[in-house]
């Protein structure tokens, strides 16, 4: 649906701008270290230092960082969270570089950029989605539940009970137009409420989805993985493990926790997600709804009064972040301040000055905003956030103050929009056309620029797979397997031509719609064949 | 025995591919690419014998004509992906961050590409098989083999294996126009397809295609530039196998029951 890639990198805009900025910029963080040094005690020093130094040399990755947020709505807040608290540290490797020309620079990293899009980025989203899809195919192929027909979602009147296949063709066709329906409906409350800045109704909405995501759908899947495999277990453990995995699952999703942990429970959401539309979809609608929603996708997001299109244009006037919630992303680019302290150890001497930099910029530009008003408040909790976080890194208590509470509402923010736009579509029990969850995004760091690719997609290339392979035939599983991930680095290789949001599911589900038609007519009947006689080809 | 028989299958005809694949091929995304786009290569080869089997109706029950076609096909795809290859190495190079290897060594894309046919083809032809041995049921009731679950393993691996040793030998052939080589995969494929057709008198077509296979691999493995001394070396463990030689080591190792071979790529080492 609402799948797209964006790459940021390539915006010509934000390129310009930038040139026009840079002397604002630059006053904007002398302000800043100003206020830093005000605030923080021991490292305002060194970030003094730093700051000039860095500021020149590095103008790409400056560069870069800008565009971000203009290019795709990449939250500064983010940024701040993960790599921040490095940037108080003194940083002995920070080279103290000549200036370049601008110019030549920007040469030089657009050239770079283009070489560095490469292979890891493919396999960074490769892996995710196989584990996505393998749950889904685990699930499906080992507990029945989910292969029953019989209950159907709210939005699919029409259950194809007739034996005509033109008449279950009519009742899909007309089911699927249905949920398509619903998934513009929602997408357009969603443009307005964000348009007329309705963050606390978006917010909720998206709360309260996760925590339904998390907490229910776990428990009937628990339930049912428990039923499957026939054992037994007493309610009072059920809710204790339940209980604590939709707790861990919404602070490490809504607030923080450790990449991977946080990376998990994504998948987690989402293949639960598509077992429900494989469970509660009629058969045709199933595969309509898959053709319809790659459609829609395309149309929303290339189209020019596409409804995603038009959110990622909002949201890049406003320079916030859309809805980044419930995007899988590779990197640290949502990752928490307690992970940066840990995880980040062994790189972060690396990645100090750089981050710093980010993190500066980020602010920087805030300030500058009309929004900084708003933001002002959360700004300086931040760095103070930082400044406790780079010197007190080790402590451990650097949470729960008053800072922490400030800063919350903020991460909340971008986490839940995340998510809500996922969830919402747990409501609609439909795929809605969240556009920014799906956003594929390069993301564009000196040296590991993460991946995104909105949740959306996991779940519907999932859908796909597990459906395939709940006809039972593995052969036909492996083959649509394969075109989604051939489709996947086909997208990835437009996305590194055209440089500009890209949706994710219309040529995935395109070769995984074909290869499973044409497996399951043409190529099973030929290698059951030839299985069943031992002939090897 | 069902379980156990399904893990042991499975091991026998996925253990030396996957252990290949963690060893050689993980740890570098193009490679993991290259893996998957000559898989989905290898798909698009089946999809167009499977048309033309279901094209030609008359000739369905004799299986041997879609058997050629099929090896035909499969040939000419291998040669579109070489093809491929040769037309993307520019991008390739872009896309491998800095890591020149394999572009530079042309037979870490023959095996690559050769493991990706081979992993893709011995998935067709056993994962249905594989997941008719969990049970319910019992094989060799009605006078059938009662090896059939053993014997498609291992034949399995075979094929696996050949498609690695094959991929290395046709596209070296190609690069170096040795079209002697070129015709010796082509006709080593459909020989030991056809042998196939003797199943279940897996007697004869057993020991065939594992000679098959070795042979190959001991051709695939001078082809590639290895030598005695490049297998000393990589016993001893020693780096200093010098560049011609550091291309691909083979170790055939045969077993008593079941016979394994696996190439190894020391690319790392060098």
């Amino acid at each position: 649906m609402d799948g797209h890639v964006n790459i940021d990198r390539d915006d010509k805009l934000a390129v310009v701008e930038e040139a026009g900025n840079k002397g604002r910029k630059k006053k904007r963080k002398s302000q800043s270290q100003e206020e830093g040094a005000a605030e923080h005690d021991g490292g305002t020093v060194e970030d003094q230092e730093a700051a000039p130094s860095n500021s020149h040399p590095r103008e790409g990755v400056v560069r870069r960082h800008q565009r971000t947020p203009e290019g795709n709505g990449q939250p500064e807040p983010t940024r701040r969270d993960g790599p921040v608290p490095l940037a108080a540290r003194p940083n002995p490797q920070d080279p103290r570089r000549p200036q370049h020309p601008q110019g030549e620079w920007e040469e030089v990293e657009e050239d770079e950029e283009e070489l560095k899009y490469g292979a890891q980025h493919v396999i960074k989203l490769f892996i995710p989605v196989s584990l996505c899809m393998l749950v889904v195919v685990a699930t499906v192929s080992s507990v029945t539940f989910y292969t029953e027909k019989g209950t159907y979602l709210l939005y699919t009147p029409f259950h194809e009970k007739s034996k005509n296949f033109g008449d279950k063709l009519y009742d899909a066709v007309r089911n699927a137009l249905i949920l398509l329906g619903v998934v513009i409906v929602l997408t357009i409350v969603l443009i307005t409420l964000y348009k007329k800045r309705c963050y606390k109704i978006i917010h909720g909405w998206l709360l309260l989805s996760s925590l339904l995501l998390l907490f229910i759908f776990t428990i009937l899947y628990m339930i049912e993985l428990l039923r499957g495999y026939n054992l037994g277990m007493d309610w009072i453990t059920v809710s204790i493990c339940v209980w604590n995995f939709g707790v861990v699952g919404m602070v490490s999703i809504h607030w923080q926790g450790p990449l991977r942990l946080q990376q998990a429970y994504l998948i987690f959401i989402a293949s639960l997600m598509s077992l429900m539309f494989i469970k509660y979809l009629p058969e045709y609608t199933l595969w309509m709804v898959l053709g319809v929603i790659s459609i829609w996708d395309l149309v929303a997001v290339l189209c020019p009064k596409g409804p995603l299109r038009i959110l990622v244009e909002t949201a890049q006037e406003r320079n916030e972040p859309i809805f980044p919630a419930l995007i899988y992303s590779s990197n640290i680019m949502y990752s928490s301040l307690g992970m940066a302290d840990s995880e980040e150890s062994r790189n972060s001497r690396a990645r100090g000055a750089r981050q710093e930099q980010q993190h500066e910029q980020a602010e920087q530009e805030n300030q500058g905003e009309e929004q900084a008003a708003a933001m002002g408040p959360h700004d300086e909790a931040v760095r103070r956030r930082i400044a406790e976080n780079g010197y007190a890194a080790g402590d451990g208590d650097a949470g729960f103050t008053e800072e922490w509470a400030q800063q919350r509402d903020q991460r909340m923010m971008r986490r839940q929009d995340q998510v809500a736009s996922h969830i919402r579509q747990n409501p609609a029990n439909i795929d809605q056309p969240r556009p920014h969850p799906r956003d594929l995004t390069a993301e564009e760091e000196e040296e590991e620029r993460g991946v995104k690719l909105g949740l959306g997609d996991f779940i519907f290339y999932s859908v796909l797979v597990g459906k395939v392979s709940a006809y039972g035939n593995w052969n036909t599983t492996i083959a649509c397997f394969i075109a989604i991930l051939i489709g996947l680095c086909l997208t990835l290789i437009m996305l590194a031509i055209f440089k500009k949001a890209l949706p994710a599911l219309p040529i995935s589900i395109t070769f995984g719609l074909i290869f499973y038609f044409s497996t399951h007519l043409l190529v099973v009947p030929f290698t059951e064949r030839l299985a069943s006689d031992q002939f090897y080809i | 025995m069902t379980v156990a028989e399904f893990f042991g299958c499975g091991l026998i005809a996925f253990g030396p591919p996957v252990s290949m694949f963690a060893l050689t091929i993980a740890h570098d995304p193009i490679r993991t690419i290259m893996l998957v786009a000559s898989a989905f290569f290898w798909l698009l080869a089946l999809l167009f014998s499977s048309i033309l089997y279901c094209a030609v109706v008359q000739l369905q029950d004799t299986l041997a004509f879609g058997l050629v076609f099929s090896v035909l096909f499969q040939e000419l795809f291998r040669f579109l992906w070489f093809l491929l290859i040769q037309k993307a190495e520019g991008g390739l190079k872009k896309v491998s961050d800095g890591n020149v290897q394999i572009v530079e060594n042309k037979h870490i894309l023959a095996y690559v590409s050769g493991l990706g046919f081979g992993v893709i083809s011995g998935a067709f032809s056993l994962v249905n098989v594989l997941a008719d041995m969990t049970g319910p049921g019992t094989i060799g009731l009605f006078h059938d083999p009662q090896n059939f679950f053993v014997a498609s393993a291992v034949t399995s691996l075979a094929f696996v294996l050949l498609h690695v040793f094959w991929g290395i030998l046709f596209f070296n052939a190609i690069h170096r126009r040795v079209y002697l080589q070129l015709a010796y995969v082509i006709l080593c494929h459909l020989l030991a397809s056809c042998i196939t057709l003797l199943n279940p008198r897996y007697s004869i077509t057993l020991p065939t295609v594992w000679i098959l296979t070795v042979l190959s691999g001991v051709f695939a493995f001078i082809v590639a530039g290895g030598s005695h001394r490049t297998i000393q070396a990589a016993i001893k463990g020693t780096t200093t196998i010098t560049s011609s030689t550091r291309v691909l080591e083979v170790n055939v190792n045969e077993g008593a029951d079941n016979s394994s071979s696996a190439a190894l790529l020391s690319a790392e080492r060098s």
